[in-house]
């Protein structure tokens, strides 16, 4: 008897916490008339304050010091150029620390728009709203010096190389479809465990984005060069992207505001300051 | 016996009970399907459900990302095949060389005890970074390369201590008259253990050693942090690309169609051990 009485009260437990639409403020969205992209107008995450999330630790060249909030930094100087756009001084942008697997979960936000060197693809694109692209990227590949695969000159003399990946980035499907080394690559967590294995000779070499690829062979490890750049193989050009929740309602103003920044050259300056030496790698066909 | 006739009251006592059990479990029926249909009721109408039921259960998804995920598994039931040979083997000397009390040995058992306490002490996941970066990066002769190779020495040096722990629990569980018994026999200290102390020890803790068993398949999936495909690696890569969790569930899927089984045994062989002691 005390048994069914148990099952009755769970049941009872369940209806009560079951289907009342406790987000019907923050879903309907409004009729998104694209002028209305002033501060007051906007639909926020928290009321006056800009929510921008990334991920921890913030790379540089992205970020500076591990410290979106400083402004410095490709990214951390986009996102800062974005909200101006928006009408929001610098204090009125908070930082929130989303992983990049959570970037994407179904359910509410804690950013207003995330940015965090995600590339726009159509199939994520089913998940998430991209922002226009703020950045053109391209894959590099990078090796010890003198190792046996730095003097590569084709991605297909890289075919037998070992190579080391970040998993989640679109340079894993470059490795995967264009490079398609024989061996499966190494894939790792996180951009300083793949820059580990090529210290410690786990992996011939790293395949990551340029910029990165100009920080980890500057800065990360000695003796290491950067092979080349893959050759934009046709097709859209990839670019970063700022994620925001599906069917977000800001997405209409922060787009406009991508699109003032390009036009006024802000973006390309920013681009000059913090990734201008990211030119010039030799291009690998 | 086969001619025993059953009393008119035995046979109307019988018919009582099986209506009683009949009504129970028709009971326990109706209102576990009266359960279900609420969950699936308060799930599937909630406000977030199109959107969870796209992220989660996308059919395209599961297939497209079925194949990576699989392949990746059998990495998966390698590393553990490997890995529980292996630790049964260091989990049993560690646990005998607990065990020994002459004083010469002493540094052996003292070597034992730090053992456990360690790598009991020390999560998994950390083990198998220290094993998986620290190893190569002395850059001796002879350390292996293969990451899966390193994977199984992390996952033994971790789930020995543990195993270590579960066999000497066995054999103090072993009643000291035993023991006595068998030394009185002039069985050696060595011999006492291999044919008195151990077979019995063994059988008892059975049931615990298929736990962690069953904990470590799934810590296979740890060893995805120093970089080889296996499976749960596999769907996340799957749903970094597209922005959907469907492949974490074609992972999960394949572990619990491997430790369900498992898991079952366990219980098998610790209600055959019941029986046994006669309870």
């Amino acid at each position: 008897m005390a048994r069914s009485f148990m099952l009755l009260a769970l049941a009872v437990a369940v209806v009560g916490c079951a289907p009342v639409d406790n987000t019907a403020s923050t879903t309907s969205a409004s009729p998104a008339t694209s002028t209305a992209c002033t501060k007051e107008q906007l639909a926020l995450i928290n009321p006056g304050k800009l929510t921008i999330g990334t991920d921890k630790p913030a790379f540089e060249p992205w970020f500076k010091d591990d410290d979106p909030s400083n402004g410095q930094g490709f990214e951390g100087a986009v996102a800062f150029a974005v909200a101006g756009e928006l009408g929001f001084d610098r204090s009125e942008v908070q930082w929130s620390t989303v992983k990049f697997d959570s970037a994407f979960a179904p359910g509410e936000k804690q950013f207003d728009f995330d940015i965090n060197q995600v590339s726009i693809t159509p199939e994520r694109a089913q998940a998430v709203d991209f922002s226009k692209g703020y950045y053109t990227v391209k894959q590099a590949v990078v090796a010890i010096e003198g190792g046996k695969y730095a003097g590569a000159k084709s991605l297909a003399e890289l075919k037998d190389a070992k190579i080391g990946v970040q998993v989640g980035t679109t340079s894993l499907s470059a490795v995967k479809e264009i490079i398609q080394p024989a061996d499966d690559p190494n894939v790792y967590n996180e951009q300083i465990d793949a820059v580990n294995a090529l210290k410690n000779k786990q992996v011939d070499a790293l395949v990551v984005d340029l910029p990165t690829a100009f920080y980890v062979t500057a800065a990360q490890v000695e003796n290491s060069k950067i092979v080349g750049q893959f050759s934009s193989t046709g097709g859209t050009p990839e670019e970063f992207g700022l994620v925001m929740e599906k069917g977000s309602a800001l997405k209409p103003c922060v787009d406009k505001a991508v699109d003032a920044l390009k036009s006024k050259g802000e973006l390309a300056k920013i681009e000059q300051q913090w990734l201008g030496s990211a030119v010039g790698a030799p291009e690998l066909k | 016996m086969s001619d025993l006739v059953k009393s008119e009251r035995q046979l109307q006592r019988e018919q009582v009970r099986r209506s009683y059990a009949r009504r129970s479990t028709s009971i326990a029926t109706a209102s576990t399907l009266v359960f279900i249909v609420l969950v699936v009721w308060a799930v599937t109408s909630s406000p977030g459900w199109p959107r969870v039921r796209e992220t989660f259960f996308n059919a395209e998804r599961f297939v497209s990302a079925w194949p990576d995920v699989l392949s990746g598994f059998l990495l998966n039931v390698k590393i553990f095949l490997i890995a529980e040979v292996l630790i049964l083997v260091v989990g049993l000397l560690v646990a005998l060389a607990r065990g020994i009390k002459t004083p010469a040995f002493f540094p052996v058992r003292a070597l034992a005890t730090l053992y456990t306490d360690v790598f009991r002490g020390v999560p998994t996941i950390l083990v198998i970074y220290l094993i998986g970066f620290g190893l190569p990066a002395l850059r001796l002769q002879g350390i292996p390369s293969d990451l899966a190779t390193l994977g199984i020495i992390a996952l033994t040096l971790s789930y020995g201590a543990y195993v270590a722990e579960v066999f000497r629990s066995g054999i103090e569980s072993i009643h000291p008259s035993q023991v006595a018994a068998a030394r009185s026999l002039g069985l050696s200290h060595a011999k006492t253990m291999r044919f008195v102390v151990l077979p019995q020890a063994t059988r008892r803790v059975v049931p615990p050693l298929l736990n962690d068993f069953v904990s470590l398949q799934k810590d296979t999936a740890l060893v995805a942090t120093i970089g080889p495909l296996e499976a749960l690696r596999q769907a996340q890569i799957h749903a970094a690309s597209t922005f959907n969790y469907t492949p974490y569930l074609a992972a999960a899927l394949l572990f619990i169609l491997l430790t369900i089984p498992m898991a079952r045994l366990t219980d098998h062989l610790a209600a055959r051990t019941r029986r046994r002691r006669g309870a």
